[in-house]
Formats: structure tokens, C-alpha cells, sequence
């Protein structure tokens, strides 16, 4: 599960991290609020105003039709109002967004953490993460602060600093000064960073992370170690044993139709394509994206109806397919197991009919157990569903459908 | 031979009362596999489907001599169940579970590091050894005794993979499902090697979706060790977008390398059968055995 900016810092700040201050605003008025109170707490008439979406490349990102960028640093009260006005309630687009980009329904106006002092502010890099081939956490960090990560490891891989933790010890404190002096940190910074690293890998283990991305981590002009920014995804596995976390899922950042599909238990991904799917099995699933690519179309979504196919599962699936206007064939992919072809055919019969008359044309591939007489169900139905037993049939009966669109 | 389980394994089933273990404990029992007991702590000393409950794995181990055990046991308490099959000297461990969190199964990695037993899963189909013994959750009646093994991470689409074969005319000798978690207990390397291995298996398919770098290493490593037997490969997720979660947790595009197109082309260079399409696994075995 993702989270915003603001939620990932506030969780940081619980163990101890340092990190940028903020206030979060669904308003101009609220940040001009929260703006006037850190101005007063930092004794600047600077702050930052960043945009609270699901994706990075904020201050590069710019609102559609404007040249307002995600991040801005705002000098005045007033500039507080512009920007904040520019940002919410529009739609920002960033390399990770896609062209459609995303409605920014919050700003978190934060204090300006690149005051002049004593040394100059430096940008670095922390990331933790599941290494997968190792089974351990691995902390990364780099120099390149500001930069993409895969950026620097392609370019300049001896840039960054891996320590890899023994989950039967934890990380320890002869690590956290490996990572330290690797980033090239002495003094009161060096011993900043060690309590930096210590807290922040103390967060990941505690709320059950998949990825923490500090980027940036700045060394402050007066020698102080913060999170700039805070990407943070969480376990959706051990989300059962945090409610707390589970609550700060935010779903006007997700799909409509995604979440009315996990709300029915369905795993559904929506795509771009014209050919929506049902199978299944999640590898099955993906199978049969490919299929469809294969036959000429282009799939419109990912849907794992799990082990139990029935009437209840696939209506619901085929209501969710045929909300997104792209759809323009369905093919149905069950390969019956334990469950029975002819008990899933009259399930997609009874579906269909509780729908009444569906406008797209649809394949249903049934294959395993009891399969002749589940495409005899779908034959003899009188809807208009061309029945399939092997997976081949099912791919040409595909490519002559989307030959007609 | 076959490999991991035959039918002189002795099996218990970890979860044996719930509504699951006790389904599928059944369907394996309708298979032949031999199904000694079962356990489900505080349950110890009842019968359920005329075999024994024991309240730890350790007693069923001693009562029974198990070696082999299934668990069906809720997302929340399968790390422990793991290693406590572990714990009692359980030497094929098979864990069908889905949903375990991430942290748990790195621990429960780690705790079996070193221990000479094997993990299979979790999120898994289980593994099965055509006409023999089935310790999983996949239909018996699409197998055939015969000499193609079969890895992969996911369950329906290894059942797809079975049944062409079995079309084909091809048997097989033991599918394993690694499953299609992060963490898994046996990668697809390792499930390979046990089956290059294997004197009765003399062709392999090996099935791999997006996400992780399990199936490259595979490649590398049958390509290393002389391409002794041939393989034909499929990747699910050709058209999977980055960055997106497709339904089993590990089933996600992070960078260049882990895309259905990277590890494609890696398995191709290594000497592999890769097929583009999951309708041509059976007809492309055909070919790769020079039977068509």
C-alpha cells in the first residue's frame, strides 16, 4: 500500500527520525494557516508548498495546461496563496503519472530546510528494501541525493553504499557507521546520520514496510540530518496486524473500478486496452493478457477471480469489466481444478443474465474438469458467448473478434 | 525416482481440521498419497478423516515417522507452522498458504538457512509426482506418469502446462510449484537442478512470471551446467505494466531486468525453448524432443 508524503513523515517522526516539518492543507486558506504558523516557528518567510500524490517526479511534475510545478518554494504569504490555488484541485503531471497525471486534493506546506549557515547543505540518498535474492532488508544509500536511484546505479554504481541486514540480529550500530562514513559524513553529521539510519531501519521493521525512499536525506547548513521527502509503501500482507496504518490507505488515489473490485474480494488492475479478461489464478491471468496482446488486441485489465469462480464472482467481474467504455470483447479464461467447468458455465449463463444484454462479444474458454459439458451449457444458452476447451481455440476465436472492432 | 515426494512418503497435513486442510487432505487421500495424521494444536488426540490430530508437528513426527508435510494453516501463524515443521525434522516442507507477511517469511528463511529440510512455497499449488503422490492442491485426473518435470510459480497456469502435455502425450514426473511470493523457500534454480537431476526426467518446462531475478539465474545456470536436458520456458506478463502489483505479491515490475521481455530474452540466450505464447508449451515439447 502507498502513502503520501505527509503520512510517511509523520510515521518517521514517531521513531525518532528527523525530518522536514509540515502541515498538510486541502485548501488555499488552510495553507496560508499552516504556511503563517511555520513562519513563525522557523523565523523564515520561506516555505515549501508540495503536492500529495501517489507519485514521484513532484517538482519536475507541472499542473496540466499551466506552468506550476508539483514542488515550489513560496517567499511570501501571498506566493503561499498562488501556489496552493495553482495546485489543489488540479491535475498534475509527472513521468510517473502518465499523461492523464493525478488531482491533487492536498498540499503539504513545509519549512525551508536550505537556510544558509556554517557549511553547505549536501543532498543524499537512503533507501530500504526487500533484496529478494538475499531473503534480507538491504539499506542503500548514495551521494547523488535528488537523483533517480536505478539512475545512479546504472551511471555510477560505485556512488552507492549497500549494507544488508541478518534478520536473526537486526541492523547493527558498526552498519549504520559503515553508511555514515560512506556517505562522507564527519562530526556532528556523521553522528546525526548514525541515529538517522538506526531510527529509520527501527520504522521499517515496526510497521511492516516494503520500501522506505528518503530522497532527499539533506544535511542542513548547521550540520542536522532530515528527510526531505518520504516515500514509503507498506506490507499489504501485515496491514491486518497495523489498523492503525490500514487506515491511511487514501482510495481517491486509486482506480474507481479497482476499488470497487477489491471491495468484492476481486484482484482487478485496470489497463489501457480494448479486451477485458476473467481467469482464474494470477499467473494464468497474466497468461492470458499476453494471449490477448498475441491475437491482435490490447488487454483492458488484470482480474483473478480466485479459486472459486461462481455466479456471484463472475457477475461481479463482468460488471466491473463493462464499466470501463474501452472493453470491447471479453474473454473468460477457467482452467477448473477442483472447481467444475459446467458449474462455472451456468455461473457466466446466470451472470449474464442477471445483467441482462451485454453489448460486447465474449469468449469463455473452459478447460479441466467436466469441460465438454461446461461448453455445452454455454452453446446450447442461446447468449450470444462463443464457447472454447483449448487454450489455442480461445486465441483464434480472440483474433477474429478483435479483427471486427 | 521423481523428485521430493513418491509414494513412500509419509505426509501430515499442518491446519488438518480446517475447513481447507481437511478438503484437500481428502483429495490427496483420493489420489494415493499416503496421509498419516495430521495436526492442529489443541486438538491432539482426536481422529479426523480416520487418521490421528497431534497438538505439535514433533509428536506426529515421532508417532508416525512423517517426512513430509502440507500446511494450510492462515497467512498469520504459517511462518511458525514452517518452522516448526523444521523444528521437528520434517524433511519436505510445502506450504500452500497466501497472503504471509513479508518480514515473517524472511525470518522463517532465515531460520531454516543451514537445516537440511526443504520448503516449497508458500503462496504455492504444492507439489505432485504424477500417478503417485500428490501433496498440493492441484486435479490429479490431468496428470500422466511420464518424463517431463514442470517448475513454476504459478498454480492454474501449471495445471494449463500439465494438460497440454498430457494431450501431447507427454507424462511427467514431478511438478513442483514454487510459488509466486517474494520469498519463496526453493527458487526456480534450485527446482530446476533437482530435476536435471533426475534420472527419470528427461525434459523440463519451466514457467516464471514478472518481478525478482529467480528465472535468469535459472537460465544461467542450466546454460552452465550444459544444457543436459531440454527445457521450454514461458514468462506470464508480457503486457503487465510497471510498477504494478498483478495479483500474487511478487508479480511486479521494478526495473530493466525483471520485465516478461528481459528474462525472455536471457532464457533464449541460455539455450532455453522460450515459447511466446502459454497455448504452445505441449507443442513446443513436441519439437524440443524431436516427437512431432
Amino acid at each position: 500500500m502507498n502513502i503520501h508524503e505527509y503520512q510517511g513523515k509523520e510515521i518517521l517522526k514517531r521513531y525518532g527520525v528527523r525530518i522536514q516539518e509540515g502541515i498538510v492543507a486541502e485548501s488555499p486558506d488552510k495553507a496560508v494557516e499552516a504556511a503563517k504558523q511555520i513562519m513563525a516557528q522557523t523565523n523564515s518567510k520561506f516555505v515549501v508548498v508540495k503536492s500529495q500524490i501517489h507519485a514521484g517526479g513532484r517538482g519536475k511534475g507541472k499542473v496540466q495546461g499551466s506552468e506550476q510545478r508539483g514542488v515550489a518554494l513560496a517567499k511570501s504569504v501571498e506566493d503561499v496563496r498562488q501556489i496552493s490555488e495553482n495546485l489543489i484541485g488540479k491535475v498534475l503531471v509527472t513521468h510517473q503519472t502518465g499523461p492523464e497525471g493525478k488531482k491533487v486534493n492536498k498540499v503539504l506546506v513545509a519549512q525551508d530546510v536550505f537556510y544558509p549557515g556554517e557549511s553547505e547543505p549536501k543532498e543524499m540518498y537512503l533507501g530500504i528494501l526487500l533484496d529478494r535474492s538475499k531473503a534480507c532488508n538491504v539499506i542503500m544509500a548514495s551521494t547523488e541525493g535528488g537523483m533517480d536511484i536505478e539512475e545512479v546505479a546504472e551511471k555510477t554504481p560505485e556512488k552507492i553504499v549497500k549494507e544488508w541486514i541478518d534478520p536473526a540480529v537486526g541492523l547493527q550500530a558498526f552498519q549504520a557507521r559503515k553508511i555514515a562514513f560512506g556517505l562522507g559524513l564527519q562530526g556532528e553529521a556523521f553522528k546525526e546520520m548514525v541515529k538517522f539510519v538506526t531510527s529509520l531501519y527501527k520504522a521499517y521493521v515496526d510497521t511492516d514496510a516494503s520500501m522506505f525512499e528518503i530522497n532527499p536525506v539533506l544535511k542542513t547548513s548547521d550540520n542536522k540530518i532530515l528527510a526531505v521527502d518520504a516515500k514509503v509503501n507498506l506490507d499489504d500482507n501485515a496491514l491486518y496486524r497495523h489498523p492503525d496504518l490500514a487506515n491511511l490507505r487514501d482510495i481517491t488515489e486509486e482506480d474507481p473500478l479497482e476499488v470497487e473490485a477489491s471491495s468484492n474480494d476481486l484482484n482487478y488492475v485496470k489497463l489501457d486496452g480494448n479486451v477485458g479478461c476473467m481467469v482464474n489464478g494470477a499467473g494464468l491471468a497474466m497468461a492470458t493478457m499476453d494471449i490477448i496482446k498475441l491475437s491482435g488486441g490490447e488487454p483492458a485489465n488484470f482480474l483473478d477471480v480466485g479459486g472459486g469462480a461462481n455466479a456471484k464472482t463472475v457477475e461481479a467481474g463482468f460488471r466491473i469489466i463493462l464499466k470501463d467504455p474501452n472493453v470491447k470483447a471479453i474473454l473468460i479464461n477457467i482452467f477448473g481444478g477442483i472447481v467444475r467447468c459446467d458449474r462455472v458455465a451456468t455461473g457466466v449463463v446466470e451472470a449474464y443474465k442477471a445483467i441482462g444484454d451485454i453489448p460486447v462479444p465474449i469468449i469463455v474458454r473452459l478447460q479441466g474438469t467436466n469441460a465438454a459439458e461446461g461448453a455445452k451449457i454455454i452453446d446450447e444458452s442461446g447468449l450470444k458467448v462463443q464457447s472454447a476447451v483449448e487454450l489455442k481455440e480461445a486465441a483464434e476465436k480472440v483474433r477474429a473478434v478483435v479483427a471486427n472492432l | 525416482m521423481s523428485v521430493l515426494v513418491n509414494k513412500n512418503s509419509k505426509v501430515i497435513v499442518q491446519g488438518f481440521t480446517g475447513s481447507e486442510g481437511s478438503f484437500h487432505a481428502q483429495q490427496m487421500m483420493e489420489y494415493g498419497t499416503n496421509v498419516v495424521g495430521g495436526v492442529t494444536p489443541g486438538k491432539g488426540g482426536q481422529t479426523h478423516l480416520d487418521r490421528p490430530v497431534f497438538n505439535t508437528v514433533r509428536d506426529a513426527v515421532e508417532q508416525t515417522g512423517a517426512d513430509v508435510s502440507i500446511i494450510f494453516v492462515p497467512p498469520a501463524f504459517a511462518a511458525d507452522a514452517i518452522m516448526e515443521a523444521a523444528d521437528a525434522g520434517i524433511q519436505v516442507i510445502v506450504c500452500i498458504t497466501e497472503g504471509i507477511p513479508t518480514e515473517d517469511m524472511v525470518m522463517a528463511k532465515n531460520y531454516l538457512a543451514g537445516k537440511t529440510c526443504r520448503l516449497i512455497g508458500p503462496n504455492c499449488p504444492g507439489v505432485m509426482t504424477a500417478e503417485e503422490c500428490k501433496v498440493g492442491i492441484m486435479p490429479g485426473f490431468i496428470f500422466k506418469k511420464g518424463t517431463v518435470g514442470i517448475v513454476s510459480k504459478s498454480g492454474t497456469l501449471t495445471y494449463e502446462a500439465v494438460d497440454q502435455l498430457t494431450k501431447a502425450g507427454l507424462g511427467q514426473t514431478t511438478a513442483i510449484g514454487i510459488g509466486g511470493d517474494p520469498i519463496i523457500g526453493t527458487t526456480t534454480k534450485e527446482a530446476v537442478e533437482l530435476l536435471m537431476n533426475d534420472p527419470e526426467t528427461e525434459a523440463i518446462v519451466m514457467i516464471g512470471e514478472i518481478g525478482g531475478g529467480m528465472e535468469a539465474e535459472a537460465a544461467r545456470w542450466i546454460k552452465a551446467d550444459g544444457n543436459r536436458k531440454p527445457v521450454v520456458g514461458f514468462i506470464a506478463g508480457q503486457t503487465a505494466p510497471k510498477g504494478r502489483r498483478m495479483g500474487h505479491a511478487g508479480a511486479i515490475v521494478g526495473g530493466a531486468d525483471d520485465t516478461a521481455a528481459a528474462k525472455m530474452a536471457i532464457m533464449r540466450e541460455c539455450g532455453i525453448h522460450v515459447v511466446e505464447s502459454p497455448a504452445l508449451i505441449g507443442e513446443t515439447m513436441l519439437k524440443a524432443l524431436g516427437k512431432n
